[in-house]
């Protein structure tokens, strides 16, 4: 983008001052090479999002945004139901709470190194991923419904999982409101055969070394040191969610004008969050947001079996997990007073700072944990929330690299094998049932995570803590 | 694009398939009917291609080849196609859903046009 679209606040921070219809400014987090490098249609997105009903305060955009479905993938946008706040199906998107999940192994990358390709082989055989793929699990309809109520904490009840796994998830492991008859029984079925299941796209798995610390305070109460290894498992609410997305968006659309809302684009369809529509995509959100949690949970319980198989000595328990897709509700300080918003997060992760309340107590001190998937041969960071990230952006910070490269033209850059036999050299093993899947997910289909998290940094909406590099991945 | 606008949803539906497979490898062995309606030609065209893409998911198949009758405002599609075949399909990626963001259907100069973003 042009930069002289913009109004410089500081190297980091550029605004869209307000013009036309927009209610509040758009701000965007970024570097100067970063900037330059989003597509227009960044900018074009945060002008129509800061256009809706309730915005408060601005439209917020993070360092690996690029051009999304309505708000750009890397919004974040709170609304006030006390303003005519609106909720919007769009700005969560089709694969609800999609997220990032990290586990301690209590492992270094010797031990890993020492069965890598055993335990490359045998977690693809275990960890049901791609198109077509089924997990082992069938819910009936009070299973899942119990489910959709429970999220983690239902997966843990049935053995998939320890207690202490629980409070190292956002919201414990259960998100409070969820209605599951608010969703569909279409939802329900596509949902049927995909528990504990990767699926396809940017979802993967990885076992990672920790490669480098920034912050050994911060590393030290999260448990990581150099030379140790962790899991990644990045993925989100399956079929259900993108059911509940593809319905309420339809819903959403038609019935914007008799909400009096006038749509810049259709894409952000959406509803007042005191509304019979609203109340009920809450309800069903929340409900795709359990069943995020829940699926997430039971991988992590597959993995486990497979490290018990291969690597006894292995104590899986989890650094923590995020949603990264999300509308919640949170107290936030707007004009010197505490006022409860509507944080829609798309593309974006919750980055609560030191002391926040929502914090498990082991984790007060240090701030949430960040996890911030790269591609599969750059590696990925873990970051911690600040205090500056609650005044910049609603306590938010960037969720990944962003694509560079859209999937056709990266079909057509690379050769699979050839993108698999490059990192198998580099010592990364990858394991994919579709070759043409892993050419259009290249590493260098990718921006630079690197420069991605270096500005959310010098930005202030979060603080390096670790940087970790892929061992094996089995990509969905 | 389609000659009529019918066509251009037929299209619309084959190039949603190209984003997972070649539709060439994929057999029209079986039928499934898909019957939706909207308000107006653009969300019929994401009705229709949502109505597909929670086929391919619930059935877990790949269609190949389409048919649809457009009716004030209703639509009737017939999609043929077969199971997934990982070996021989060699499926890139699930898709989420058809999004509105670049949806368009219109009368151009040399035929209907037909499109939308998919989110996979």
């Amino acid at each position: 983008m042009e930069l002289d679209l913009f109004a410089r606040r500081s190297d980091y921070q550029w605004e869209i001052p307000p013009h036309g219809a927009m209610r509040v400014p758009g701000v965007i987090y970024a570097d100067e090479t970063l900037i330059r490098a989003m597509d227009h249609k960044v900018y074009e997105q945060t002008v129509n999002v800061a256009c809706l009903p309730g915005i408060v305060r601005a439209a917020y955009v993070m360092p690996d945004a690029h051009w999304g479905y309505g708000f750009p993938i890397g919004g974040v946008a709170a609304f006030d139901p006390d303003e005519g706040g609106v909720v919007s199906a769009g700005g969560v998107g089709f694969d609800i709470s999609c997220g990032v999940r990290c586990l301690h192994t209590g492992l270094t990358r010797d031990d890993i190194l020492r069965v890598q390709k055993p335990l490359a082989d045998r977690l693809f055989q275990c960890i049901p991923a791609g198109v077509g793929s089924s997990g082992a699990i069938r819910l009936d309809s009070q299973e899942m419904d119990a489910m959709l109520a429970g999220g983690a904490k239902w997966a843990v009840e049935r053995g998939w999982g320890e207690p202490a796994d629980l409070e190292r998830i956002e919201e414990g492991g259960r998100m409070k409101g969820a209605r599951p008859a608010a969703v569909s029984q279409q939802a329900k079925k596509r949902q049927r055969d995909e528990m504990g299941t990767l699926g396809s796209g940017n979802h993967y798995l990885e076992i990672q070394e920790v490669v480098a610390i920034y912050d050994r305070p911060a590393a030290a109460a999260f448990g990581l040191i150099e030379g140790a290894t962790v899991i990644m498992i990045h993925c989100g609410s399956r079929g259900l969610g993108h059911q509940i997305g593809t319905e309420f968006l339809k819903q959403m659309a038609i019935t914007a004008a008799e909400h009096g809302i006038a749509l810049p684009d259709r894409e952000l369809a959406c509803a007042p969050i005191r509304s019979p529509l609203g109340e009920t995509y809450l309800g069903a959100m929340r409900a795709g947001i359990n069943c995020a949690l829940a699926n997430r949970q039971i991988l992590t319980q597959l993995v486990r079996q497979v490290f018990a198989e291969l690597l006894p000595a292995a104590r899986l328990s989890l650094l923590y997990d995020v949603s990264h897709n999300t509308c919640k509700v949170e107290t936030h300080q707007v004009d010197g007073r505490m006022r409860e918003l509507y944080v829609h997060r798309k593309g974006a992760t919750r980055a609560f700072g030191p002391g926040h309340p929502d914090l498990p107590e082991t984790l007060r001190a240090s701030g949430q944990p960040v996890l911030i998937g790269g591609s599969m041969g750059t590696g990925s960071y873990i970051l911690r929330g600040c205090e500056t990230a609650e005044a910049l952006a609603f306590a938010s910070a960037c969720h990944g690299a962003g694509r560079a490269m859209s999937r056709h033209r990266a079909q057509h850059t690379w050769h699979g094998r050839q993108v698999i036999d490059d990192l198998a050299a580099r010592g990364i093993l990858i394991r994919s049932p579709t070759q043409r899947g892993v050419a259009e997910e290249a590493p260098d289909a990718y921006k630079d995570v690197g420069a991605v998290v270096d500005a959310a940094e010098a930005a202030g909406l979060a603080r390096k803590v670790a940087r970790v590099a892929p061992l094996i991945c089995v990509k969905g | 694009m389609g000659a009529t606008k019918a066509q251009a949803f037929e299209q619309a539906a084959m190039a949603l398939t190209a984003v997972v497979s070649d539709p060439g490898a994929v057999q029209p062995r079986t039928a499934v009917a898909i019957r939706c309606r909207a308000p107006d030609d653009e969300l019929l065209l994401a009705e229709w291609l949502n109505g597909v893409i929670y086929q391919m998911a619930v059935r877990n198949m790949l269609f190949s080849r389409f048919e649809v009758r457009l009716d004030d405002g209703q639509l009737q599609g017939v999609a043929w196609g077969e199971g997934v075949d990982v070996g021989r399909h060699h499926p890139a990626v699930e898709i989420k859903g058809a999004t509105y963001t670049a949806l368009r259907v219109a009368r151009e100069a040399d035929g209907w046009l037909a499109q939308t973003v998919l989110d996979v």
